[in-house]
């Protein structure tokens, strides 16, 4: 196992395995910051937090184009770099291991995660530094980062439910960052409430797969690892029946899905996201544009095996993706705010890689993931930078944006790459949306998944298309409104550009979301275009439908000719030409009187625009739905168990019983000894009187043939004085005489009575008192008894 | 009845123990002054060791006479440590009348 040592002062060593180091790298610099930040200064914690993140990119990059590249050429890509620090769990057949792999598509990951991850860090410095919590601020970031980069190097699905819950902690912590504001610090709770719903049944994905794959003769089964649940040989286990005749795979995928819906804001779990907007600007770009949010998608193309075997499993994930597109982007279009509008925006995004996810085309979802990253990552931090500027200018709502207007002579370096990213996100040509947008598109248009409906794949990019459509309106109605026209408040007359530790990463996102489309251009038949993401990732996602050796295996792939690939690019550049047209003719000079006209009062548009603005009413129906009947659940459970059982009977009665008891012992305990002594002495005797410890005396007899072995019991008390037993074996009435002893008497404890005899009589006599005990047996000679043992 | 009165037997000293114990009971019982008190404890050991010893003789062993001297040592004990208390409380109260030391009651 390759190690990586670090020399630490005072002669320790930390000695890892070389991947555990970027997770690990950003999760110290969390730990030095949380601990020990308070007591540095802010050059210091600022450095650590970027040098860690910039430390865990550079180590990445370098295992990624070094040994993973190797590996990749050797054709083991999907295979990759494995490495186990440990065994985590075993329980009996379920063992969990603590390791990572790194291959093609986690390496994509890991490589979005910490530079995205750098240059929002280094942002971060100018937007935060007059914030009191700086320090704590970075250590999250840190944190966060560390998680991340956990769920995506996991090389099983445990370790994976770690960064899952990891990056969902953070998540929530820096939503409430500032939680001196009441309804900042509740939209970190609503993230959280909600992302809990998706992880259980996240949860009861994994408990599925594993009770599905622990049985399976594949090398570690039962280890949860993708490697082990990617192998052929487990495909029998998930096209098993389940529940409703379906495959386990339907079962397993949705609920890990439902997971995914939390995680990435899908219909219906994606209300906690626009809430989200609640935190630092950096955090949004960061957590719920670039990485946390896809999380969802990196699963479900991580998973895709699973997802491909499964046609209801699928159509299930491109139908959701399809609904949270279109909603998300009919409800940024009433948005005022600055940052509602990207939130939405970002919904919609991850909508748009939902469906690629579930028309099987994982390469575009990772594709449009990375995209997105970089040109909504910019976005969000241009929009940090405008609001940074207006707060500086004294607005007290700085992200209105019907408040700004005319910001382009203002900020200039935040408006160029403003208007970069947002040309990438209406998908206009050669910026990198409309590749990664395209690739989705045609994806959805050509690709068929057995057991679909036959224009399923038609419908799904039909409404993708108008899911574009809108996007490229409602970003742009943001462009025109913020930077476009005249300036609407003083605020916004005086803005100034934002320091260079922001403006710089803003420079450097939007050149990577002008170019970075050039690594996935589009498949055609009769021209060669280089397409290097799908050529890097295709060993890491499955390329067959139901991949698993079973019948119905087939490759996936689309049928396009040239003729209709070139149209559908046509169709949506024009769509995105469209959008912008539209968001110009509305909004090029500002709030137009015409849209003022269609959606106040009694205007045709208003209902759609109030459904717009109130997001469909989402967050009223689960109010209604889930949240008052909970809450009463809860004050019911509250005042009757809570209340009543708990302080009420168990708290307050037992004092009561004990306060009962206590003045009761408190009349005896009067300190008089004497007293105390009469109790003992009143107690022995009662003990003594009331205890029955007078055996009664008798004898035991055992026949044996005619003869009757007597055994005298005398009974405790008499025994240890030496009593004297006398026997009437004749039955005569009176004690036999035995020439033999003293007394002219038959004087035995043990004697033999031959023949069948009358009654038996013995006495016993005590030696001190004289007084006599005389016991009388009748003895049947039973021959059909041999051993007869006699009974007291 | 003669022969009851005259035979002694082991009867007699389990008996005569007996009497002795419950006079040290009664002793302990109804008197109030610590002094009396320790006495009739002494009384009551005692009447222990008379029944070890008439056991011991009826038995023909010589072990319960190692019971009788630990008792007798323990009861010197006792009477020792008991006596420094009574004296002590005495010291402090100017009295040992049981009755009247009742500051350990609730």
């Amino acid at each position: 196992m390759d190690q990586l040592s670090l020399q630490l002062p005072f002669g320790l060593t930390v000695s890892l395995p070389n991947l555990v180091w970027i997770p690990v790298l950003p999760l110290l610099g969390a730990l030095m910051n949380l601990v020990f930040g308070r007591w540095l200064p802010k050059r210091v914690v600022s450095t650590v937090a970027i040098g860690a993140v910039g430390l865990a990119f550079v180590y990445a990059a370098a295992l990624v184009f070094g040994p993973l590249f190797r590996e990749f050429q050797a054709g083991r890509g999907g295979i990759g770099i494995t490495q186990i620090v440990y065994t985590w769990i075993e329980v009996g057949s379920f063992k969990a291991q603590l390791a990572f792999r790194l291959d093609t598509l986690s390496a994509v990951m890991i490589l979005i995660v910490t530079f995205v991850g750098t240059l929002i860090h280094i942002y971060s410095m100018g937007y935060m530094a007059h914030d009191p919590r700086y320090t704590a601020f970075f250590g999250y970031l840190n944190l966060f980062t560390g998680s991340m980069l956990i769920l995506v190097l996991a090389a099983n699905m445990p370790v994976m439910f770690i960064g899952w819950e990891g990056v969902g902690l953070c998540s929530f912590l820096l939503i409430g960052f500032w939680y001196e504001n009441d309804a900042f610090a509740t939209a970190g709770r609503k993230a959280f409430v909600v992302n809990r719903i998706g992880d259980f049944a996240f949860l009861l994905g994994m408990f599925l797969l594993f009770w599905a794959t622990k049985g399976t003769d594949v090398g570690d089964a039962g280890s949860l690892d993708f490697a082990s649940l990617k192998n052929p040989a487990v495909g029998a286990a998930y096209a098993s029946q389940f529940w409703g005749g379906e495959r386990l795979a339907a079962a397993a995928g949705i609920l890990l899905f439902i997971g995914a819906c939390g995680k990435s804001a899908q219909l219906p779990l994606f209300v906690w996201l626009p809430d989200a907007m609640a935190g630092p600007t950096p955090v949004s770009a960061l957590i719920h544009a670039a990485t946390m949010v896809t999380a969802g998608v990196y699963m479900v193309c991580r998973l895709s095996f699973l997802y491909a075997s499964s046609t209801t499993a699928l159509i299930v994930v491109a139908t959701v993706g399809l609904l949270t597109a279109l909603a998300a982007a009919f409800m940024a279009f009433a948005q005022t705010d600055l940052k509602k509008v990207l939130a939405y925006s970002t919904v919609s995004q991850l909508g748009f890689m939902f469906v690629a996810a579930g028309t099987g085309n994982w390469t575009a979802a990772i594709f449009h993931l990375g995209t997105h990253a970089f040109f909504k990552a910019c976005l969000f931090l241009g929009a940090g930078s405008v609001m940074h500027s207006l707060e500086h200018e004294g607005s007290t709502t700085p992200g209105d944006i019907m408040t700004m207007g005319g910001l382009r002579h203002r900020l200039p370096l935040t408006h160029i790459t403003f208007l970069i990213s947002c040309l990438a996100i209406a998908g206009i040509v050669p910026f990198a949306g409309f590749f990664s947008k395209d690739e989705i598109l045609g994806g959805a248009f050509s690709v068929h998944p057995p057991g679909w409906p036959s224009v399923y794949g038609k419908f799904l990019w039909a409404g993708l298309l108008l899911g574009a459509l809108g996007t490229a309106f409602y970003m742009w109605r943001l462009y025109f409104l913020v930077f476009a026209g005249e300036s609407r408040s003083d605020a916004a007359k005086q803005a100034h550009e934002s320091p260079l530790t922001m403006t710089v990463p803003l420079v450097i996102l939007a050149a990577f979301a002008t170019f970075i489309g050039f690594i996935g251009l589009p498949h055609f038949e009769h021209l060669s275009l280089p397409h290097p993401l799908a050529h890097w990732l295709e060993p890491s996602v499955t390329r067959e439908w139901y991949a698993s050796g079973l019948p119905g295996v087939q490759e996936i792939e689309g049928h396009a000719s040239d003729g209709t690939t070139w149209l559908l690019m046509g169709v949506a550049l024009l769509v995105g030409v469209a959008g912008i047209t539209g968001a110009y003719l509305f909004y090029g000079h500002g709030p137009s009187k015409t849209v003022e006209r269609l959606v106040e009062g009694h205007g045709p548009l208003a209902g759609v625009y109030e459904a717009s603005s109130h997001k469909l009413w989402f967050d009223e129906v689960y109010d209604a739905i889930f949240v008052r009947p909970f809450k009463m659940l809860a004050r019911g459970l509250f005042e009757i168990t809570d209340r009543f059982v708990i302080d009420t009977v168990a708290v307050n009665g037992t004092a009561f019983v004990i306060g009962i008891f206590g003045r009761i012992s408190r009349w005896f305990q009067n300190g008089n000894v004497q007293r105390y002594l009469a109790g003992v002495v009143v107690g022995g005797a009662l003990v003594f009187f009331m205890t029955d410890c007078h055996d009664k005396p008798t004898f035991t007899y055992k026949v044996s043939g005619n003869q009757i072995r007597l055994h005298a019991e005398p009974g405790s008390g008499i025994e240890g004085a030496n009593a004297k037993i006398y026997w009437d074996l004749n039955g005569d009435g009176q004690k036999d005489l035995d020439t033999a002893s003293p007394s002219g008497l038959l004087e035995k404890r043990d004697v033999t009575a031959i023949g069948n005899v009358g009654p038996i009589t013995m006495w016993i006599v005590d030696p001190i008192t004289h007084k006599e005990w005389k016991v009388t047996q009748t003895i049947n000679l039973n021959a059909n008894a041999p051993e007869a043992q006699g009974a007291k | 009845m003669s022969n009851l009165v005259w035979n002694i037997g082991y009867g007699h000293f389990l008996v005569l123990a007996a009497v002795l114990f419950l006079i040290g009971v009664v002793g302990v019982l109804v008197r109030r002054n610590a002094l009396i008190i320790l006495m009739s404890v002494e009384l009551m050991l005692n009447a222990a060791n008379v029944t070890l010893l008439a056991f011991s003789r009826m038995w023909g062993d010589l072990s319960a006479h190692t019971f009788a001297l630990i008792v007798i040592a323990v009861a010197a004990a006792e009477a020792s440590v008991g006596l420094a208390i009574v004296v002590a409380v005495f010291r402090g109260r100017r009295n040992v009348e049981v009755d009247r030391l009742t500051t350990l009651r609730h």
